[in-house]
C-alpha cells in the first residue's frame, strides 16, 4: 500500500485550485467585464465582481446591433455559428459513416484507392491551400452562403477513419446472421450498425460541434457580409485598438455568448466527449 | 485493412453511392485546390496578372533565401516549442495532482476542460483583454509595478502573450490525455516501488514518467500540429503578425502574402512547403503513434 499522505493530498488540492484559477479566470473576468459599463472597463483596474449592467449590455448586444459590424446583432451571429456548427457536425457524421460503411462492409473494385483518397485529405488542411480554395469558392459562387460555410468542411478523413476502426471490431458473425435472416444492407445499417455506433456518434458530435464552432480561417475567407459571418469573426471585427470607439462592454458580452454554447455542449455531454476523445484517439 | 475473409454484402453499385458524397466534396474542395497550389508554386505571374511563366523551383529558391521567410520559420519554431512545452508541462502537473486527490476529481475535470471549447481566436482576445496596454487590468498592474509592458510594441512581450493564450487553450486537451494515461498505469507497479522504498518524486521519474512516454509523444505531435496550424486565429486576432514580423507564423505568412498582398507564386510555394510539413507530421503520428488520430 502507498502510505496515506494527507499533506501530499492537500498540496495536490492547492495546485489544482491554482490550476482552475489559471484556466477559468480569463473566462470569468470576461464575464465580469460584460456586466460593467464602458466607462468602468476603460478605467483599470477592473473590479473582480460583476457590475450592474448585465441586462442592459446583453439585450443591447443580442437584439440591438453593433455599430462596428454594420449594425448586425449578436443574435444573428449566434444563429450563423449555430447553423455552421450543427451542419458541420451532422453532415460530417453522415458522410463519414456512409463511406466507412462502404469501405468495411463491401468488396468492390477501387476500394483501397478510395480509402487512400480519403486518408490523404488528412494532409491537406485548409491552411495549406488557402488561396486556391478561395478561388474555387468564388468560381462556384459560394462566398457568403451557408453552403460555402459548411459543405467543404464536411469531408474529413478523421471521422471516416474512426468509424472504419469501430466497424472493423464488429464480428463477421453479426453480418452473417443478418444476411441469413434476410436483412439487406440497408436493414443491417439501420437496425444493427447505427444502434451499435450510438456512443461513437455522440462523442464525435461533441468534438465536431466544437470544431465547427471554433473555425476561424474558413469563415474569415468565406464571408464578406457581416450578417453572414460567425460570432468568432464578428467579434474580431468589433475590436480595434487604433480607435477609441470599440464598445468593450458589448465586445465582452459577445465573447461570453461565443464561449457559452460550446462550453455547455462539452460540459453537458462530458461523459461521451471524454470517452470519445481519449479512447478513440488512443 | 481487415482480412479478406470478412463477411460483406454482395452489392456492386451501392458502395459507390455510399462513397459518392465524401468523394465529391473531397475532390472539389481538397484535391482540386491542392493541385492548383502545386501548379501555381512553379509559376510566376507578373504584377499585373497579364502573363504567367514557368519558373520551376524558382519560387522555392527565392522563398528559402528570403530573410522574412526564414524569420517566420524561426518564429513558428519558437512559438511551437514554447506552446507545446508550457501546455504539456502544466497539463502534466495538474493531471498528476488530479490522480492523487480522492475527493472532487470530477469537479476539477469539469472545470479544467472549459478552454477546449473556446475558439483559439477568442482565447487570444481574452488574454489580450487582460494584458492590453490601454485598459487591461493585468497590464495596469504590471505597469504599476514599474515594468514597461506593451505587447503591441514589444516583440518579446507580443510573443509571450500569444504563447500564453495558445498554451492556455491547449491545457484542457493535454490534461484529459494525461489523466487517461495515468489511469492506465497499473497501480501494482507503483505500490511495488513504494514497498521498495522509492519516494514520491523517484516513483514519478522512474516509473510514471517513462510509462507515460507514448501519451507524451502523441501529445507532442498533436500540440505541434496545433501550434503550426490551429493558432492562426490567435495571431490574426491578437497581433496581426506584429509588431514588425515578430509573431508572423508560417500559416499567417501564407495568408498574408496570398490573400492580403496577392503574391500568388510565393504564397503557393509556401503552401507546398507547409504541405510537406503536414505530411511529415502525419507520417510520424501514424508511424510511431499507431492508430492515434488527430481530429481536424
Amino acid at each position: 500500500m502507498i502510505q496515506n499522505n494527507p499533506i501530499g493530498r492537500l498540496v495536490a488540492h492547492i495546485i489544482l485550485i491554482v490550476g482552475i484559477l489559471i484556466v477559468a479566470f480569463p473566462i470569468y473576468y470576461a464575464f465580469v467585464a460584460s456586466t460593467q459599463s464602458l466607462q468602468d472597463i476603460m478605467r483599470p483596474p477592473l473590479s473582480l465582481l460583476p457590475g450592474g449592467h448585465f441586462w442592459e449590455n446583453y439585450t443591447t448586444a443580442l437584439f440591438g446591433g453593433i455599430g462596428r459590424i454594420g449594425g448586425v446583432s449578436v443574435g444573428r451571429l449566434l444563429i450563423n455559428s449555430t447553423i455552421m456548427a450543427l451542419a458541420i457536425a451532422v453532415g460530417k457524421i453522415i458522410i463519414s459513416i456512409l463511406s466507412a460503411y462502404a469501405i468495411v462492409f463491401f468488396r468492390f473494385p477501387g476500394r483501397m484507392v478510395f480509402f487512400w483518397l480519403i486518408f490523404i485529405t488528412l494532409m491537406l488542411p485548409v491552411e495549406v491551400r488557402i488561396l486556391p480554395t478561395y478561388k474555387v469558392m468564388v468560381d462556384l459562387g459560394l462566398i457568403d452562403t451557408y453552403t460555402g460555410l459548411t459543405v467543404p468542411l464536411m469531408a474529413s478523413a478523421t471521422a471516416t477513419l474512426l468509424f472504419r476502426q469501430f466497424f472493423m471490431t464488429i464480428p463477421g458473425e453479426l453480418v452473417e446472421a443478418a444476411r441469413v435472416d434476410g436483412a439487406g444492407p440497408w436493414r443491417f445499417f439501420k437496425d444493427i450498425l447505427l444502434p451499435l455506433s450510438k456512443t461513437n456518434i455522440a462523442a464525435l458530435f461533441v468534438i465536431l460541434f466544437i470544431y465547427g464552432w471554433t473555425q476561424y480561417l474558413w469563415p474569415l475567407l468565406m464571408t464578406n457580409r457581416n450578417d453572414m459571418t460567425t460570432i468568432v469573426i464578428g467579434l474580431r471585427k468589433m475590436i480595434s485598438f487604433a480607435d477609441a470607439d470599440t464598445e468593450w462592454h458589448l465586445v465582452m458580452v459577445t465573447c461570453i455568448l461565443a464561449i457559452l454554447p460550446p462550453i455547455l455542449v462539452v460540459v453537458l455531454m462530458q461523459r461521451w466527449f471524454v470517452r470519445g476523445l481519449v479512447e478513440t484517439e488512443k | 485493412m481487415a482480412s479478406s475473409t470478412r463477411v460483406t454484402f454482395p452489392n456492386k453499385v451501392l458502395p459507390y453511392l455510399l462513397l459518392a458524397p465524401q468523394l465529391a466534396i473531397t475532390i472539389v474542395f481538397f484535391y482540386w485546390p491542392a493541385s492548383q497550389a502545386i501548379r501555381q508554386s512553379v509559376l510566376r505571374e507578373d504584377p499585373f496578372g497579364l502573363s504567367t511563366q514557368f519558373v520551376g523551383l524558382g519560387n522555392f529558391k527565392r522563398i528559402l533565401s528570403d530573410p522574412n521567410y526564414l524569420n517566420s520559420l524561426q518564429v513558428t519554431i519558437v512559438f511551437s516549442i514554447a506552446t507545446a512545452v508550457i501546455a504539456m508541462g502544466f497539463a502534466l502537473l495538474f493531471a498528476v495532482m488530479a490522480d492523487k486527490v480522492i475527493r472532487g476529481k470530477g469537479v476539477y475535470r469539469t472545470l479544467m476542460i472549459w478552454p477546449y471549447a473556446v475558439a483559439p481566436a477568442i482565447a487570444g482576445m481574452l488574454w489580450l483583454f487582460l494584458f492590453n496596454p490601454s485598459m487591461g487590468t493585468f497590464a495596469y498592474m504590471i505597469r504599476s509595478a514599474g515594468y514597461n509592458w506593451d505587447p503591441l510594441l514589444n516583440s518579446n512581450q507580443a510573443m509571450l502573450l500569444v504563447v500564453a493564450a495558445a498554451a492556455w487553450k491547449q491545457i484542457s486537451y493535454n490534461f484529459l490525455f494525461f489523466v487517461a494515461g495515468l489511469q492506465s498505469i497499473p497501480k501494482s507497479l507503483i505500490e511495488a516501488a513504494a514497498i521498495d522504498g522509492a519516494g514520491e518524486t523517484k516513483r514519478f521519474w522512474t516509473i510514471i514518467f517513462p510509462l507515460l512516454a507514448p501519451t507524451t509523444f502523441f501529445l507532442l505531435v498533436v500540440n505541434t500540429v496545433y501550434a503550426f496550424f490551429d493558432t492562426f486565429g490567435i495571431i490574426h486576432a491578437v497581433t496581426g503578425g506584429g509588431p514588425g514580423k515578430a509573431t508572423e507564423t508560417l500559416v499567417y505568412k501564407v495568408y498574408n502574402d496570398g490573400f492580403v498582398n496577392l503574391i500568388l507564386g510565393d504564397s503557393a510555394a509556401q503552401s507546398v512547403i507547409l504541405m510537406v510539413i503536414v505530411i511529415g507530421l502525419t507520417a510520424i503520428q501514424f508511424r510511431y503513434v499507431e492508430r492515434k488520430v488527430h481530429y481536424g
